[in-house]
Parts: C-alpha cells; structure tokens; sequence
C-alpha cells in the first residue's frame, strides 16, 4: 500500500500554510517530517488521514489504509485500559489486543481504569491503539510527546516491527528513533503569504 | 456499531448523572408545578399533558451537549471519523444510546409523575405511547444540534437556541395525543403526525449531523 502525494496544498483554518508538496512513502518505508512549530505537520497529517480535504493536489492512498495518531489519545478515562483497546478492536475488526498489550508493557495495566494513568502510559495506550487498528500506514503527531526513553524504545521497535511486516509510517517527531527512515523537511514548502493566493477565497471554502 | 453503543452505554452508567440527571429533572418539573400552580384538580388534570411534555423535553436537552462534545476533546470523534463505520452511524448509534440513557427512563417515569398531575385516567396509556414514540425524535434532532455546535466552547445555550425550534412539533402533537386521550377524543391523527416526524428524524437528520461533524473536524 504506497502513499502518494503530488503537489499538494493544504490549509489550516482557510490560511494556506503549505504547498508545491510531492513525495512518497512505499510499503516498508517510513518518512520523518520535521519543520518549525506551526509549518503544518498535524494539517498535512490530518488532511492524509482524511479528516480534511487538501486546498489543491492529490493524495493516492486508500482511506481505510491510514491510522490516525494526534495529539489526543482518544481514551475514555472511565473505561479500563483493556475495555479502552478492546473497543477499537471491535470498530476495527481485528483482534489483537494481545499483541498491542505485550507491545507496549501495558499487561499490568490492564484491568486498570485509564483515568488512573500516567501522562506516559496514557501516551502507550494510545499508541497501542495503532497495533489493534491493524492498518498499513500510520501517521503520528509527534507520538513521543511524554514518553520515557524506555518507552521511546519500546515505540521504535514497535515501529520497526511494523515496518518489517510491510507497513509504513508518516512521523512527524523531533526525537531520533534511531530508524533506517528518510527525513521530509517541510520549511521549503511553506505557502507564501500573499493575499493572491486564495488567502480570502480560501477562508470561504 | 454496537461495540460504539455498547461503549456509550458503559459510560452513561460508571459517569454516573447520565441516567440520573434528565430523570431526576422530569421528577422536579412533575413534583414543583402542582405546587406552584395550586391543588385545584380541574386545574392541573388540564395542564398535565403540556407539563408531562414539556418536562420530557427539558429533560432530554439538559445531557444533550456532552453527546459529541467529549468525544471531540478527548480526540476519539478524530478516530471514530477514520474508522471503518460511517459518520452517518456513528451519529444514529450515539443518539440511540442517548435515547436508551435518557428518553427511556423519561417513558418509563411518566405515568407515575401522571398522578401527580391528576392526568385524566384514559391518557396513562397513550401518555407512553406517545412519549416512546416522540423521545427518539427528540434524541435524533439533538443530536444534529450537538453535532452543528460541537467545536463551540461552552455551546450548551446555542445548543438549546438551535434545538428548541425544531422541537416545537414533536412538542405539540406529542401533547396533543395525550390531550385528546386524557378528553376521550380520537388520538390517531396527531399520533400519526408524531409518529412521521420521528422517522423522518431518523431517517435523515444522521446524514445531516455527520456532515456537520464533518465540517467541525476540519
């Protein structure tokens, strides 16, 4: 499942923030985005996992192949770590609970309401949502955000192992997970600022 | 789907006020108003199908803001949206289980707060009868509201601004059936109006809500 995309632009709250954007992410393969705060890593992941529609450009992947990792985990803090997982196994239609619990070391932690979790292991939970997705091409917010460097390990090797099995990955970090991983630095691709080019139509849209 | 309903059920209950909260405004409503209105039974046998009605609606409008709400703040509307179910059902699933959570009990309390309101006795029945076949469409349309107002900050007063003008007919056939009962008249026309505008309700607000929910996750 290769991930396409070809002269893309997109914008964040109608303001075009990047444009002229072409690159591609081959089963396998995974892509680091790096660039300034507010250049547009979370709307191009976003518009990618189809939460938004690009200003202009294509994107060529299938919408049931991306798995979507922000800056909210999506936990229910009510619910245990267990129920939390077995949900999205159900939306998903995988089961593999199991694997996404011993992936992330949270098998002690299962029975345990997620509202009594660490920031940190909130963060595993949420990432372990990925192993239940099943999905081919991941595309994660900066995923390391309070996680410990054991835990920025454990995510690596999770991340590895998907890798190996044909996966890919669209990362957008500033930690170096030490990956065999081509790096997409986004500051050349930053829309111009000037009122010509649908900075108003484009707040209509 | 039903793991969604089956989830939002689950969190109705261990938040608690879920299941408490709408029905314990009904009772309020049912219990405040004899007193306030006076003991005259003539009177409130009168006013009793508007109250029984009136109060169901409040009651399903108080939780009405948190049905997307806290799903978009903690970023599960974000996961739901890009999961394999369609936005059109997880909207219908939500305003099921709000329905479950909220309108059912109303069904169920609504003959006891009856007596209360010295309600005629030939509209007990047909009291049920409309309330369960009118608090889906209250659920649905809610819902619809939730999803138009769910990036707001704070947006339960414009939640309820949007919602109550599109409440006025189930409101006014919905009493209009008991009214009829609790008098001995024929009830079929109004219940049949009722019963129309809860199945267009459910038959197309989802698409509309999932097309604002939409919109809202942009």
């Amino acid at each position: 499942m290769t991930l396409t995309v070809t002269d893309l632009c997109i914008a964040r709250a109608g303001v075009p923030v990047l444009q002229g954007l072409s690159f591609g992410v081959a089963p396998g393969q995974a892509l680091v985005l790096r660039g300034p705060n507010g250049i547009g890593k979370t709307t191009l992941l976003r518009t990618i996992a189809g939460l938004q529609p690009p200003l202009s450009g294509y994107i060529l992947v299938d919408d049931q192949a991306v798995a979507y990792a922000g800056h909210a985990d999506g936990i229910k803090s009510t619910l245990t770590v267990g129920e939390n997982l077995g949900f999205w196994a159900q939306v998903f239609g995988t089961n593999k609970v199991a694997d996404a619990v011993s992936g992330f070391n949270l098998a002690a932690l299962v029975s345990r309401p997620a509202a009594q979790l660490s920031a940190g292991q909130k963060r595993r939970l949420g990432l372990a949502r990925l192993l239940v997705s099943g999905r081919a091409i991941w595309a994660l917010d900066e995923p390391t955000v309070s996680l410990d460097s054991a835990a920025v390990q454990m995510f690596a090797h999770a991340i590895a192992a998907h890798l190996a099995k044909g996966g890919s990955a669209l990362i957008a970090t500033h930690v170096d997970l030490g990956l065999q991983a081509a790096t997409l630095d986004l500051t050349p691709y930053r829309a111009k600022a000037t009122a010509g080019f649908g900075a108003f139509d484009g707040g209509l849209e | 789907m039903i793991a969604l309903l089956i989830r939002d059920l689950r969190l109705a209950v261990r938040a608690g006020g879920g299941f408490g909260m709408g029905l314990s405004f009904y009772l309020l409503i049912a219990v405040l108003v004899p007193l306030g209105v006076g003991p005259d039974p003539a009177v409130l046998a009168r006013i009793a199908p508007g109250i029984l009605w009136v109060g169901a609606l409040l009651s399903c409008l108080l939780s009405l803001d948190r049905l997307f709400a806290l799903d978009f703040e903690d970023g599960s509307l974000d996961l739901l949206a890009t999961a394999p179910i369609p936005l059109e059902g997880v909207v219908l699933v939500k305003a099921v289980a709000h329905w479950i959570v909220t309108g059912v009990p109303l069904v169920l309390a609504a003959p006891l707060l009856g007596v209360l309101l010295n309600l005629g006795a030939q509209g007990y029945v047909w009291l049920v009868v409309s309330l369960a076949l009118g608090t889906p469409a209250l659920s649905m349309i809610g819902a619809f509201g939730a999803a138009l107002t769910v990036g707001v900050r704070r947006g339960g007063l414009l939640l309820g601004l949007l919602v109550l003008p599109m409440y006025l007919p189930t409101l006014i056939f919905g009493a209009e059936v008991v009214k009829r009962a609790a008098a001995g008249l024929a009830v079929a026309t109004p219940l049949a109006l009722l019963s129309g505008i809860t199945a267009a309700a459910l038959a197309l607000l989802p698409f509309a809500a999932a097309a604002a929910l939409r919109i809202n996750l942009r």
